[in-house]
C-alpha cells in the first residue's frame, strides 16, 4: 500500500484562509470601539483631579470631599495627634505597609509615610478597606475613625487597629500646590 | 425544497450534541447544505445584508443606550456627550443614526425585487406579507427613535404623526383625541411620550428579530424564487447555500459596508436634517417639518390630501396595499423578465416612489419654476400618489390578463450552465 | 382624445402661479476652508485665533454650553496644553454651589461663583433665556456649540452670515426696526448687529486681523466646537476603507474562485 501524504495548500486553499483570516481580524478591530466605550469618558477623567482649600480647616478639623466618586477624608491633625501616632511602632500595626501612591509599595507604615511634607494634614481616601463603607471621624478608641458596618478602628494617622478591615486606609496621589492649596489625583 | 436533513455528525460530541439540542444540525439544514438556486443575480443579496444590518442597528443600540438618558431635559445633552465623551461615542451615533438609513436602502431594493420577480405569487404570499409586517415594524421603530435625540424635528416629527390619529374624532366623536392623549401621556409631546418611546424603540427590533426568524422559516419552505421565476426541477439547478452564497453575499455585504463607510466617516451627516441638532422647542416650529428621506414618500402622500382622514387613510393605504399584491397580479408568469407589458408599468412606478421621496422632501407650497409659470409640488405628488395606487389596483389586475409573455426557459441549470448542465454535480 | 387633452391642459392650468420676488437666503457665499474634505484637519493656529474672536467679540451673547474647557487640551483640537487649558478655565467664573452657610447668593444678591476647573463647560453670558432676551431687545442668540451643523449650508453659511453685513438692501426692500440687513439669512432681517469688523480683534500672532480672516478663523473654531472629533473620525475612516477595499478584494477572489465551474 502506497504512502498517503496530506495534499500540498492549493493557491486556491491560501485565497480561503486569508479571507477568514483577514476577517476575523476585521471582526476584532471592529469589536473593539465597543467595549472601550464602557470606559470612562473625557468628562469623567477630567475630575480625575480636585483642588481642595484648606485655608478654612482649623486644627483638629476633618473636611470630607468627593474625590473620584468616593469620599475624601481632609484632617488637620493636632500636635497630640501627631505624637500619638508617631509613638506607635509598626510591629503593632495589623497592616505594616503604607498604602501611600505617593511611595513606593513597600513602604512601611511610619506616621511620616502616611503624610507629605506637611505632618498636620492627613489626606485619606474614606472608604473602609474591609467592605467599603465611610468611616465616621473622631470615633473609636484610637482617635482616628470607627467604621460602624462592622467594627473596624483606625488609628489618628489612618491606620487599622483593629479589624475586620485588613489594610490602612489608602494615602491618595497628592502634592501641595500652596501653604493653603493641595491637588488631589 | 427542504428535503430530509442530510448532518451527519461526526464526533463523539457532535452527536451527544446533537441528540439533545440539534442546532448544529440546524444550522447546516439552514445555512449550509440548503439548496438556493445557482442563478440568484445582486438583487437577491439583500436579504442576507437586511440581516448584518439588523444586527448593527441592535449592537450599537444597545451600547448607545448605556450612556443615553430619555428625559426631555436631558436627552439632547445625553446624545452630545456620546458624541463628544465616550470613547468612539460619535462613531457609534453615526453608525446607527446612518444605519437606519441603510437598513431602509437595503428594504427597498429587497422589496422592488421581490415586486419585480414575483417573488410574493403563490406559495410565497406569506413569506411577503410578513415581510409587510417587518416592513412597518421598520417604520415604527425609525420613528420612535427618531424622536429620542429630542432635537427641533424629533419633537415636531412626533407632534405631527401622533397628531395623525386625531383624525379618528371624525369617525366616532373624542375617539380621535383620547388616543392622541393616551399615546402622548400628557397634553402635547412631553417628556412623558419621550420615556415611553424609548421603551418601545428598545423592544421593536426584537419583535423584528421574531418576524424575521418566521420570514426565514416561510422562505425556507418552497425556498428561494429566483430571475426566472420558474421552479427548480432537479438538484443541477441549485448549489448549497455554503459556501457558494455564504461568500457571494458576503462580498456583496462588504461592497455595502464600503458605501456605508463612506457615508459615517466621510458625510455622517448628510442624511440628516440640520434643525435636528438644534434642542427641541415646544413654542417655535421650524419652517419646514420633514422626516427621514425614508419616509419622505409616504410623507409626500399624507400631504397631497387636504382633508386629515382621508391624508391619512391615504397614508397607511399605501402600505396596506401591498399586503394584497400577491392576489392583485394576476399574471401567471412571475418574473418581470419575460413581462413585456408589466416592465414599463414597474419602472414608471420605481420612478414615481424616487418622484413623491422628492416632493415630500421639499416644503409644501414649493413649485417647480419652468420660466414665467410654476407647477406647485402639491400638484405633481398627487399625480404621484394616484399612479402608487393604480399600479396596484389597476396596472397589476389589468396587464396579468391581457399581456402576452416572453417563452419561458424551461431549466434554471441549462439556462446558467449551458449545454455543461447535464454532467454537473453540485460542489461539496 | 382631443377633449381629455383639453381637460388635462387646463386642469394643469389652473394649479400654475406667476413667480414673486422672494428674500429667501442668498446661497452661501463660496469660500474654503482647511477642514474640508476627507483629509482636511483643523488649522491650529485658525482655532486659537477663532477662539480668540469668540472668547473676545461673540461670548458677549453667545453661550458655548457643550465645550468643557478639558476639550481644549485634547487631541484635534486647538492644540492648548493641559496646563494653558487649567489656565484659561481659571480665567472664567462658574456658578458655585451653596457656601459652608448653606447661602447661593453673594451679600449683593448676586450669585456664587468659583473660578472654573477644566471639568467645568464655558459659562454662559446670561443665566437664563429671559435674561438673554431682556439684553437683546427680545431676541435669543442661539448657543454655538452646534450652530455650524444645525445650520444648511455649515462653515459656509455661517461665514456668510458674519461677513454679510454692510451692504445696502434693494430700494424695495424695508428693514425692520432694532433688525439689520443680511441678505445671507433667510427673510434678510437679522436680529443680531454685525459683530465683526477689520480689526475687531489683535491677534498675537501677527495674523492681519481684517474681516475675511476674523470670519475664518472664528468659523474655524465653531466647526471644531461642533465636530471635535473630525480628525479622529477621518483618520479612522481611512484606515477602515484601506481595510474594507482589501477585505472585499480577497472576498471577491474567494467568490470567483469557489464560483468558477458553477456558472
Amino acid at each position: 500500500m502506497a504512502d498517503t501524504t496530506a495534499p500540498e495548500p492549493t493557491r486556491r486553499d491560501f485565497i480561503y484562509v486569508a479571507t477568514t483570516a483577514v476577517g476575523a481580524v476585521g471582526v476584532a478591530l471592529a469589536a473593539w470601539p465597543f467595549i472601550d466605550q464602557m470606559n470612562p469618558t473625557g468628562s469623567v477623567l477630567a475630575m480625575s483631579s480636585i483642588e481642595v482649600d484648606l485655608s478654612p480647616i482649623k486644627p483638629g478639623q476633618q473636611v470630607v470631599v468627593t474625590w473620584r466618586s468616593h469620599p475624601l477624608f481632609v484632617r488637620r491633625r493636632t500636635p497630640k495627634e501627631i505624637a500619638e501616632s508617631r509613638a506607635v511602632p509598626v510591629s503593632a500595626l495589623i497592616d505594616p505597609l503604607a498604602r501611600n501612591a505617593n511611595l513606593a509599595d513597600d513602604a512601611p507604615a511610619t506616621d511620616k509615610n502616611r503624610v507629605e511634607s506637611k505632618a498636620e494634614w492627613l489626606i485619606l481616601v474614606g472608604v473602609c478597606t474591609h467592605l467599603g463603607c465611610t468611616p465616621t471621624a473622631f470615633e473609636g478608641n484610637f482617635g482616628g475613625w470607627l467604621c460602624h458596618c462592622h467594627g473596624s478602628q483606625y488609628d489618628t494617622a489612618g491606620r487599622v487597629r483593629r479589624g475586620p478591615a485588613p489594610q490602612n486606609l489608602a494615602v491618595p496621589k497628592y502634592a501641595f500646590l500652596s501653604d493653603t492649596r493641595v491637588k488631589v489625583g | 425544497m427542504t428535503g430530509p436533513s442530510t448532518y451527519k455528525p461526526t464526533t463523539n460530541f457532535t452527536r451527544w450534541l446533537d441528540s439533545r439540542l440539534p442546532i448544529l444540525r440546524f444550522a447546516n439544514d439552514t445555512m449550509t447544505t440548503f439548496p438556493t438556486p445557482r442563478n440568484l443575480n445582486i438583487w437577491y443579496t439583500f436579504g442576507a445584508i437586511l440581516t448584518f444590518f439588523l444586527a448593527v442597528q441592535i449592537v450599537t443600540g444597545i451600547v448607545l443606550a448605556m450612556h443615553y438618558v430619555p428625559n426631555s431635559d436631558l436627552a439632547f445633552d445625553s446624545v452630545e456627550d456620546i458624541m463628544r465623551d465616550v470613547n468612539y461615542g460619535w462613531l457609534l451615533r453615526y453608525m446607527h443614526a446612518n444605519g437606519a438609513s441603510f437598513f431602509f436602502i437595503a428594504v427597498y431594493f429587497h422589496i422592488f425585487r421581490g415586486l419585480y420577480y414575483g417573488s410574493y405569487k403563490a406559495p410565497r404570499e406569506i413569506l411577503w406579507i410578513l415581510g409587510v409586517i417587518i416592513f412597518v415594524l421598520m417604520i415604527a421603530t425609525a420613528f420612535l427613535g427618531y424622536v429620542l435625540p429630542w432635537g427641533q424635528m424629533s419633537f415636531w416629527a412626533a407632534t405631527v404623526i401622533t397628531n395623525l390619529f386625531s383624525s379618528l374624532d371624525q369617525v366616532i366623536p373624542h375617539l380621535g383625541t383620547t388616543i392622541v392623549t393616551w399615546l402622548w401621556g400628557g397634553f402635547g409631546v412631553s417628556n412623558a411620550t419621550l420615556n415611553r418611546f424609548f421603551s418601545l424603540h428598545y423592544l421593536l427590533p426584537f419583535v423584528i428579530l421574531g418576524v424575521v426568524a418566521l420570514h426565514i422559516w416561510a422562505l425556507h419552505v418552497p425556498g428561494n424564487n429566483n430571475p426566472l421565476g420558474i421552479e427548480v426541477k432537479e438538484p443541477q439547478d441549485t448549489v448549497p447555500f455554503h459556501p457558494y452564497y455564504t461568500v457571494k453575499d458576503a462580498f456583496y455585504l462588504s461592497l455595502f459596508i464600503i458605501v456605508f463607510a463612506i457615508i459615517v466617516f466621510y458625510a455622517p451627516d448628510v442624511l440628516g436634517n440640520p434643525d435636528n441638532y438644534q434642542q427641541a422647542n415646544p413654542l417655535v416650529t421650524p419652517p419646514d417639518i420633514v422626516p427621514d428621506w425614508y419616509l419622505m414618500p409616504f410623507y409626500a402622500m399624507l400631504r397631497s390630501v387636504p382633508q386629515k382622514l382621508v391624508g391619512v387613510l391615504v397614508l397607511f393605504g399605501a402600505i396596506a396595499t401591498l399586503l394584497f399584491v400577491p392576489w392583485l397580479d394576476t399574471s401567471r408568469v412571475r418574473s418581470g423578465n419575460f413581462r413585456p407589458l408589466f416592465r414599463p408599468f414597474f419602472f414608471l412606478f420605481l420612478i414615481d416612489c424616487l418622484l413623491l421621496g422628492y416632493c415630500g422632501s421639499q416644503s409644501v407650497d414649493a413649485a417647480w419654476n419652468l420660466g414665467v409659470f410654476s407647477i406647485p409640488l402639491i400638484w405633481v405628488a398627487r399625480l404621484g400618489t394616484i399612479y402608487y395606487y393604480a399600479y396596484f389596483w389597476l396596472v397589476l389586475p389589468i396587464v396579468g390578463l391581457v399581456e402576452t409573455p416572453l417563452p419561458i426557459p424551461d431549466s434554471i441549470a441549462r439556462s446558467v450552465l449551458g449545454p455543461r448542465a447535464a454532467g454537473v454535480a453540485p460542489a461539496e | 382624445m382631443r377633449k381629455t387633452l383639453l381637460v388635462l391642459g387646463l386642469s394643469l392650468a389652473a394649479t400654475v402661479t406667476f413667480a414673486q420676488p422672494s428674500t429667501d437666503a442668498l446661497p452661501p457665499k463660496h469660500v474654503s476652508f482647511s477642514f474640508e474634505g476627507p483629509f482636511g484637519t483643523y488649522d491650529r493656529g485658525a482655532l486659537q485665533r477663532g477662539f480668540q474672536v469668540y472668547k473676545e467679540v461673540c461670548s458677549a451673547c453667545h453661550s458655548l454650553n457643550h465645550i468643557a474647557f478639558h476639550n481644549l487640551s485634547e487631541d484635534g483640537g486647538p492644540g492648548f496644553t493641559d496646563e494653558q487649558a487649567k489656565a484659561i478655565a481659571a480665567s472664567y467664573r462658574v456658578a458655585a454651589g451653596p457656601n459652608d452657610q448653606g447661602e447661593t447668593v453673594d451679600s449683593s444678591g448676586r450669585p456664587l461663583t468659583r473660578p472654573g476647573t477644566i471639568a467645568d463647560h464655558f459659562p454662559p453670558p446670561f443665566a437664563n433665556e429671559q435674561a438673554a432676551r431682556t439684553a437683546n431687545g427680545g431676541a435669543l442668540p442661539p448657543d454655538l456649540s452646534l450652530v455650524v451643523k444645525a445650520r444648511a449650508g455649515g462653515p459656509q453659511y455661517v461665514y456668510s452670515i458674519v461677513t454679510g453685513f454692510h451692504q445696502k438692501p434693494p430700494s424695495w426692500f424695508k428693514v425692520l426696526p432694532n433688525k439689520y440687513y443680511n441678505p445671507y439669512f433667510a427673510g434678510w432681517n437679522i436680529s443680531m448687529p454685525p459683530p465683526l469688523a477689520d480689526g475687531s480683534v489683535k491677534f498675537s500672532d501677527g495674523t492681519p486681523d481684517n474681516l475675511d480672516q476674523e470670519a475664518h478663523d472664528v468659523v474655524t473654531f465653531l466647526t471644531w466646537a461642533s465636530d471635535p472629533r473630525m480628525e479622529e473620525r477621518k483618520r479612522l475612516g481611512l484606515g477602515v476603507m484601506a481595510f474594507l477595499i482589501v477585505f472585499s478584494g480577497l472576498l471577491f477572489l474567494s467568490y470567483r474562485r469557489i464560483w468558477r465551474d458553477a456558472h
